[in-house]
């Protein structure tokens, strides 16, 4: 990978990353997101790591963040307003993490190696590798994962399931359009 | 080839820019989001780190990440539905109790 392009993608990453936060409405947040997570993986794949970055963009760019779609959609948000009330609170955030931004720069650059990277061959990052270190190092933790996927599927069924009958707001959020039309309200007040 | 040092210091400013998304935003799916870009900020500088050292080990670790995104995702948006179906709302400020 060229420097240049390096740095075009690096700026185009800041932006985006910049724009999660900056952005009133979710769904701009989100769609800055996807972005971000793009140019991740297209870093991922010019560091060698072919196999990880098109998994990056399948099913974090596509997959994962479908399902944050889905759920502001089904939320139904409206863009927020920045509260005014809070501006200490992100004043000082501001300096905490410009600190700990300060703090990181500091100890990169201190402890920066003039080591040439070891060169690779071509194999690294492909599927094969990948999948030989995988299923043979770390094939507990490959298999532990599928029942941590799993417990997370029956999790947030769980937990995001309309139990019928189960207190007042479960019941009146059920009943359907007089309801949902005063949580629209609200939610473009709130 | 870009040195490592670039591409770390990219990722502590991502990580940077996601700590003060969690610190700043009070829509809790906005600090979810900025959550998901920390992790991303480590797994560049995992990525990163593994090609330094011609490792194989770090991309997969990467991978396990990328899976208990997904299932911290399924989860933590349950609860959000959870949350905004009881409560009504998703500011992080209205919700101050563990139950209600």
């Amino acid at each position: 990978m060229p420097l240049w392009l390096f740095a075009f993608l690096a700026s185009l990453a800041l932006i985006s990353a910049l724009g999660v936060i900056l952005q009133r409405n979710p769904i701009h947040s989100l769609l800055a997101l996807i972005m971000t997570l793009l140019v991740i993986g297209v870093l991922f794949i010019g560091e060698g790591a072919a196999t990880v970055g098109f998994l990056q963009i399948i099913v974090y760019a596509g997959a994962i963040m479908v399902l944050f779609l889905f759920v502001i959609w089904l939320l139904n948000l409206q863009s927020q307003n920045l509260d005014p009330g809070r501006v200490a609170l992100k004043f000082f955030a501001g300096i905490g993490s410009a600190g700990l931004a300060a703090i990181l720069f500091a100890l990169l650059i201190h402890s920066a190696t003039t080591v040439k990277p070891i060169p690779v061959t071509a194999e690294y990052g492909s599927i094969d590798t990948l999948a030989e270190t995988l299923f043979s190092d770390y094939l507990i933790a490959f298999e532990v994962t599928s029942i941590l996927l799993l417990a997370a599927v029956v999790g947030s069924i769980a937990l995001a399931r309309r139990i019928p009958g189960s207190g007042l707001k479960a019941a009146s959020a059920a009943e359907g359009r007089p309801e949902g039309d005063s949580k629209l309200v609200s939610g473009a007040t709130r | 080839m870009i040195p490592s040092d670039y591409l770390m210091i990219l990722s502590a400013a991502i990580f940077a820019i996601g700590v003060a998304g969690v610190l700043t935003r009070r829509n809790i799916i906005v600090m979810f989001m900025s959550v998901e870009l920390m992790l991303n900020a480590v797994n560049l500088s995992f990525i990163t780190l593994a090609r330094s050292f011609a490792s194989m080990e770090g991309q997969v670790i990467v991978f396990f990440v990328m899976t208990v995104a997904a299932a911290e995702a399924a989860v933590g948006l349950g609860i959000i539905i959870s949350v905004f179906r009881n409560r009504e709302t998703v500011n992080a400020d209205d919700l101050q109790l563990m139950r209600w």
